[in-house]
């Protein structure tokens, strides 16, 4: 038998390296490796000058067509966007009522980055929610205190995406939760509803949904009592939206254990208290990264309202060159335009989750 | 033993299935006095868990009567679901349970575990609620953990917190299931010292576990389970020095030469 002193802490030993030999060891470590890093660099070296001088140094910033025209194949037109960025963001909002969808989108835009925040998760959140989407409508539909009235075929680009977007994930939201409890319902004719349902509608298309809410709903409905197409678009994208979202909530109520449902009865709460205060909370905590990759994926589908004509960002930006002859040959650099809007809502909306994750390791590390 | 207290705990011939084949509980007859603390031990699987869940309605069962505090669950003859949503909710707010894996929700802090029953249930103000739950938390001794969230504790402070919750509702029963089966051996014998401190305040205990140390010492009376029934109920003293049932014979000679 032996008995040894305590060992104290010490901290751990930092690698120390030198630059060339990190290359080394990352970018040509085995054969395979340096052949990889080699073959990129001979890329780069062939696609990226080309790239940027189509971009950047042979690209005409000025909405100037006929210094457009002469750089035609050598380098973008950005001036394309200049000359016709209200079109492509607002689309066929009447041109002398701009300020009202710009500062509709505003007010939403603030609205979801606020409830994002912590420090906003209060009673007021709420009330505000309601506040601006009474704006919001007002603001776009007008017909009140002096706004001339813009009916909503002439609604257009990124108001409309961001609405339709935001309104959709909102309806779906409910929806997809009561339909993931159905599915695990101990009803079984709510049980076999609710399976139907989501199984019918992953079934079908979107475009097949939205042709359906635009064109084949009406002939259903006596003449005269139609509701507003845009509203049976945005019905039409949050159903459908709701049966993907209800698998992912799916998912995260299965990973709830047993012992928490036991757990609560014990303490006396009623099933509806228990899914609300107990396992709702932990099973879409679980799936946060599900979630928000379907509501990216909605706010991109958004996109296919184009074909029931209602022009959204997509839309509008084909609206905005497609009928100019003088600048119809620059839909590629449009695309880019959109596509970074795109992109950036799409970032924001991924770090966000990733940020909710992060706090909630923090809550549950041991 | 049973002739000193009024009885809070009555099974009536109460009979169990799972599925169609495996009788979980049969025959059950036992009833349980007001005060009383009854050990429940037997060989995995022979329905000591399936019997306790019983007792607040965890587990529905198929045949006979059980009433709990004067309130009846499952008639005799009633069909499978006895569950009288309010006779269940009855029941439960006058049976507080410990789990073996604690089963505290992770995303509530320990002061939230034990507030959600009394605010939800009970309709306390969140102020009252809370001043109430920090009074069970120094009863178990761990007061000073009550912002933390529960998997920043260590398994026996997690299952102290556990109890503290059970108690909240005012309970007349407390049921532990194999509460110190999921934990350290160096932190049973917090959770047992705990449990032995409720033992002395009058509250009816009704125990599932394999701590025989603790059974000799608390218990007022031990039930012994096989396959699904009661082969055996005695005193402590009785039942671990001269077991009448062969298979109680073998149970504890099985324990006392562990491997």
């Amino acid at each position: 038998m032996a008995v040894w002193p305590m060992i104290p802490a010490r901290a751990a030993p930092v690698r120390q390296d030198s630059w060339l030999a990190w290359v080394r060891r990352e970018l040509f470590g085995g054969w395979l490796n340096a052949l990889t890093t080699l073959a990129l660099l001979a890329w780069a070296v062939s696609a990226l000058p080309g790239l940027a001088d189509w971009t950047l140094w042979q690209a005409v910033w000025r909405p100037d067509a006929d210094a457009c025209q002469a750089a035609r194949g050598s380098g973008a037109c950005w001036g394309v966007i200049a000359e016709k960025q209200r079109l492509i963001l607002l689309g066929r909002y009447p041109t002398p009522e701009h300020w009202r969808p710009v500062l509709a989108s505003g007010l939403l835009l603030a609205l979801v980055v606020a409830s994002g925040l912590r420090r906003c998760w209060n009673r007021w959140l709420l009330p505000a929610w309601l506040l601006v989407w009474a704006a919001f409508f007002a603001l776009m539909a007008g017909g009140f205190a002096g706004l001339a009235p813009v009916p909503t075929e002439r609604w257009g680009g990124l108001p409309l995406t961001l609405m339709l977007a935001t309104l959709s994930i909102l309806l779906a939201c409910p929806l997809a939760v009561l339909l993931a409890l159905g599915r695990r319902s101990r009803l079984p004719a709510i049980r076999v509803l609710c399976a139907c349902y989501v199984e019918l509608v992953r079934g079908v298309p979107l475009i097949s949904v939205l042709f359906m809410a635009s064109f084949l709903f009406p002939l259903f409905l006596p003449a005269g009592t139609t509701p507003d197409v845009l509203l049976r678009v945005l019905l039409g994208i949050a159903l459908f939206a709701a049966a993907y979202l209800a698998e992912t909530v799916r998912a995260g109520l299965q990973s709830v254990p047993a012992g928490q449902v036991d757990a609560a009865a014990s303490i006396g709460l009623g099933w509806w208290q228990t899914q609300r205060l107990v396992v709702l909370p932990q099973a879409l905590g679980a799936v946060v990264p599900g979630l928000m990759n379907s509501f990216i994926s909605i706010f991109k589908d958004s996109s296919l309202i184009t074909i029931v004509s209602l022009y959204e960002l997509t839309g509008s930006l084909g609206l905005a060159l497609s009928g100019d002859p003088v600048w119809r040959p620059y839909m590629i650099e449009g695309y880019c335009f959109i596509t970074a809007i795109y992109f950036v809502v799409c970032a924001a909306m991924s770090r966000y989750s990733l940020w909710v994750e992060r706090q909630q390791a923090h809550a549950l590390t041991r | 033993m049973l002739n000193h207290y009024a009885s809070i705990i009555r099974f009536e011939r109460v009979n169990k299935w799972y599925g169609r084949d495996f009788h979980a509980l049969r025959d059950i007859e036992l009833e349980i006095g007001r005060g009383e603390r009854v050990v429940v031990c037997g060989p995995s699987g022979s329905g000591k868990s399936t019997l306790i869940r019983c007792i607040n309605a965890l587990e529905p069962f198929e045949q006979g009567r059980l009433v709990v505090d004067g309130v009846a669950l499952g008639a005799e003859g009633s069909a499978k679901d006895n569950a009288d949503e309010r006779a269940v909710q009855q029941v439960r707010r006058r049976v507080g349970m410990v789990f073996q894996q604690f089963n505290l929700f992770p995303h509530l802090s320990v002061l939230d575990n034990l507030t959600l029953g009394p605010r939800h249930v009970a309709r306390l103000s969140r102020r009252e609620a809370e001043a109430q739950a920090l009074a069970q938390l120094e009863r178990v001794h761990i007061a000073e953990q009550a912002h933390k969230f529960p998997l920043q504790l260590s398994g026996g402070q997690q299952q102290r917190v556990a109890i503290a919750r059970a108690l909240c509702l005012a309970p007349q029963i407390l049921l532990f299931d194999e509460p110190t089966s999921a934990l350290d051996p160096e932190m049973v014998q917090e959770v047992l010292d705990v449990m032995t401190d409720l033992a002395g305040q009058g509250i009816t205990m009704v125990c599932v576990t394999h701590e025989m140390d603790f059974a000799r010492s608390v218990a007022d009376r031990i039930v012994f389970m096989d396959q699904g029934q009661i082969v055996e109920e005695a005193a402590p003293a009785a039942f671990f020095s001269q077991p009448e049932s062969a298979r109680a014979q073998q149970f504890l000679a099985k324990l006392h030469r562990p491997g």
